[in-house]
């Protein structure tokens, strides 16, 4: 976490060889990208907020790695971070978004008219659709950075703007502080609701100070339309439903993130938004579009079959448990969602999806008839 | 800790903005806290660099634990106990029965200061066990050190070790590089500190870069053990089966003292003042920062209504056998000192042993089916 090692005046009496962190054990991104130099020449840095390097690396220092995905190890605790620890910054999203460079730029696209298709996925394997992705408001720093007075603006402002919303948007904010155990394992069983912060990626990043203070859970009424205040990014804007529609998921999803960002600047306050790394949120992992659309579908003969992995990778797909990030998969049902968030539109990042999953569901389909694949493995996409 | 703390941004947000929201919680600091205390002392920050958002984040994101009266709140530096004294006097006197600014602490570390100890009765008294923290000064504190730091003492407290003989010759084991199986074994023998899952430590930062800088010490008879960069910079312990807390106390007294020279040799003293005694991390751990204890059985007397009373009254705590925050497991109870501040060690090991030594009568009474009712000591 963010701790005082990162504001300690004292450490820069001992060399940089002497605070570099041990990472001979590690695995993530940080850990293949961090040298000694780059550590040197930006450990008496800071952005204006006071956000330093060990700061951003800490997380990465106290979590060598993960069993189920290469983790990232680093965070951003404002706007500038970007910025200001770029020598460190750049590689990671290099290496993590598929070479993207320090030059180029990433191209936003919420119009949901140019997805093809995604109306009819076979609801008889895809039990679920999501789309979701992260907002962070301008002036503000962010989740591991954040301090209370900041985090209760930023509540307060949310609540004020998602009030605003009406007709199938219509809905309620929920803080965390007030909610009864049972409401809250409702929302969790419901896969609505935020984790409690037990995982160590997120406490060690500083992301859990003073919780429940300043979080909550806005939803529709329908319950089709969340958003979750102050998690890990300011706001994740979350639209899902049952079944394989994935076009209404994404238009709805369009639709209301479209008048939350006016809501918002009606307010004078905008989204940290950039022309090279779209949307600026806490994790390196979902700049660009922070989009992730996924599916909960049933895959239990082609998970089986040694091609899994290469399939999804050449779809540009990845797979999680249905718990959520880092958990496993249960009885054949995985969640599968785009690998991509940065260099590809939304727009793109869906129809991935929604292609991707359809070819997915063929095979299954072929597996169970006891049916050959392989004329249907797909390109790398 | 938290960038919480250093976030400069914060200072433009006022006091009701950023004072955190204590409704749900039960700890020294939360009963002390108040807008008017953080208001002036939010703005300051030690020489080191630690401010009052660092010094309470652990109270703030625990509430509160359900066997303790948690603190709360943790220094970073020496300088953290005077910068923020308007804080942590008040909580001081809360946890430390009224122990005012004024006050004066006696250190007394003479073993032969301690009548009698040596004759616990083995049938049940499992093991005695004292324990210190001691701070290297010029160094911050666990929650706020940086790992330079960090490494340098450890470095400091290997060499120090190394030169100890007779009965200390031991060895020094870095957490760095040591097997799981070799950490479960350490652990079992009560030998290892935590991996650092309680929220108390990981919230107040002092996990951070875990395992680096970290290990234990101990002797070859396994009777006197050091560790490193835990909670605190040194945890001295020492300890053995059956009941024997003089010849405890006796390795524990000469152990420190020797370390303490070994250090002073190095120029780096102990961090000590007359008002706090050895300064610790927790302030709950000021003073002697001593807790010695037995694991003893007591399956009638710890199901006697007036348990808690009596040990109330002995001035003593219990805790289950696997540390600060457990459960007591098959009528077996840690029995230690409640007190750090205000008295000294021989003065605190007394009260354990002559404590102790009651309470064993006490459960041979009511193993016989007799009444207790005329053994009830007075409140020391």
């Amino acid at each position: 976490m963010p701790f005082g090692n990162t504001h300690n005046q004292l450490k820069m009496n001992y060399s940089a060889e002497q605070e570099f962190p041990d990472l001979s054990q590690h695995n993530n991104h940080m850990a293949k990208v961090l040298t000694p130099e780059i550590y040197a020449n930006l450990r008496d840095k800071e952005t204006p907020s006071g956000f330093t390097l060990d700061d951003v690396i800490q997380t990465g220092v106290d979590n060598p790695g993960h069993p189920f995905i290469m983790t990232v190890g680093c965070v951003a605790g404002d706007e500038e971070t970007y910025e200001v620890f770029k020598d460190l910054l750049d590689p990671v999203i290099e290496d993590r978004h598929g070479g993207y460079k320090p030059s180029d730029k990433h191209k936003t696209d919420l119009d949901f008219e140019n997805l093809q298709g995604g109306d009819d996925l076979d609801p008889n394997y895809v039990l679920s659709s999501r789309v979701r992705t992260g907002r962070s408001i301008r002036n503000f720093c962010l989740p591991p950075h954040c301090s209370r007075g900041e985090r209760r603006a930023i509540e307060d402002l949310s609540i004020e703007s998602l009030d605003a919303l009406d007709e199938d948007l219509k809905g309620k904010y929920y803080a965390l502080k007030n909610m009864t155990e049972e409401e809250q394992q409702q929302l969790i069983d419901d896969h609505f609701l935020f984790d409690k912060p037990v995982s160590p990626l997120l406490l060690a990043s500083g992301m859990a100070r003073d919780w429940p203070d300043g979080r909550g859970i806005w939803h529709n009424d329908n319950k089709t339309f969340l958003v979750w205040v102050n998690e890990e990014d300011h706001l994740r804007v979350i639209s899902m439903q049952q079944g394989g529609n994935m076009r209404e998921v994404f238009t709805r999803f369009c639709t209301g993130l479209t008048k939350i960002e006016a809501l918002f600047k009606e307010r004078g306050h905008e989204f940290m938004w950039n022309e090279h790394l779209g949307y600026v949120l806490t994790c390196p992992s979902n700049l660009g579009t922070g989009l992730r659309a996924g599916v909960h579908v049933k895959l239990p003969n082609l998970s089986k079959d040694d091609r899994f992995g290469d399939i999804l990778k050449r779809l540009r797909l990845q797979k999680r448990g249905t718990g959520g990030v880092d958990t496993a998969a249960v009885g054949g049902v995985f969640d599968i969602s785009n690998a991509d968030r940065l260099g590809f539109s939304e727009v793109e990042l869906v129809q991935m999806v929604v292609d991707g999953v359809n070819l997915l569901v063929d095979m299954e389909k072929r597996l169970e008839a006891g049916d050959a694949i392989d004329d249907i493995i797909p390109e790398q996409k | 800790m938290a960038k919480n703390c250093h976030n400069d941004y914060k200072m433009k947000f006022s006091v009701d903005e950023e004072f955190p929201d204590l409704s749900l919680h039960n700890n020294h600091m939360a009963k002390v806290l108040t807008k008017d205390i953080y208001g002036k002392l939010r703005g300051k920050s030690t020489p080191s660099g630690f401010t009052v958002d660092d010094v309470i984040q652990t109270g703030v994101d625990n509430p509160g634990h359900p066997f303790i009266m948690t603190v709360g709140c943790v220094a970073g530096d020496e300088e953290s106990y005077e910068v923020f004294k308007e804080l942590l006097d008040p909580i001081i006197s809360d946890r430390h029965g009224g122990y005012k600014p004024t006050d004066k602490h006696k250190t007394d570390l003479n073993f032969e200061n301690l009548k009698g100890g040596d004759d616990l009765d083995p049938n049940y008294v499992l093991s005695s066990r004292v324990r210190t923290g001691r701070s290297i000064k010029g160094f911050t504190l666990p929650p706020h050190n940086s790992r330079g730091e960090r490494r340098t003492i450890e470095k400091l407290s290997i060499e120090a070790l190394a030169s100890l003989d007779g009965e200390f010759k031991g060895k020094y084991y870095p957490l760095e590089g040591m097997t799981d199986a070799e950490q479960d074994q350490l652990i079992n023998d009560h030998f290892l500190f935590d991996k650092p899952v309680s929220p108390l430590l990981t919230c107040a930062g002092m996990a951070r870069d875990w395992p680096d800088g970290r290990g234990i010490w101990h002797n070859d008879n396994k009777t006197f053990l050091v560790w490193v960069n835990e909670e605190d910079h040194l945890r001295v312990i020492s300890m053995q089966k059956g009941g024997n807390m003089k010849e405890v106390f006796r390795r524990f007294c000469v152990g420190l003292q020797k370390i303490e020279e070994i250090f002073k040799k190095h120029n780096h003293g102990f961090m000590w003042s007359e008002h706090l005694g050895y300064i610790l991390t927790c302030p709950s751990n000021l003073g002697t920062g001593l807790r010695g204890g037995v694991h003893v059985k007591l399956a009638k007397l710890s199901t006697h209504p007036k348990f808690e009373e009596i040990l109330t009254r002995l001035r003593l705590q219990k805790r289950g056998t696997g540390g600060v925050d457990t459960a007591s497991v098959g009528g077996v109870f840690d029995i230690s000192n409640a007190d750090r501040l205000g008295s000294s060690e021989v003065d605190q090991v007394q009260m354990v042993v002559d404590g102790v030594k009651l309470m064993v009568e006490m459960e041979k009474k009511l193993e016989k089916g007799e009444s207790i009712d005329g053994m009830i000591p007075a409140q020391k």
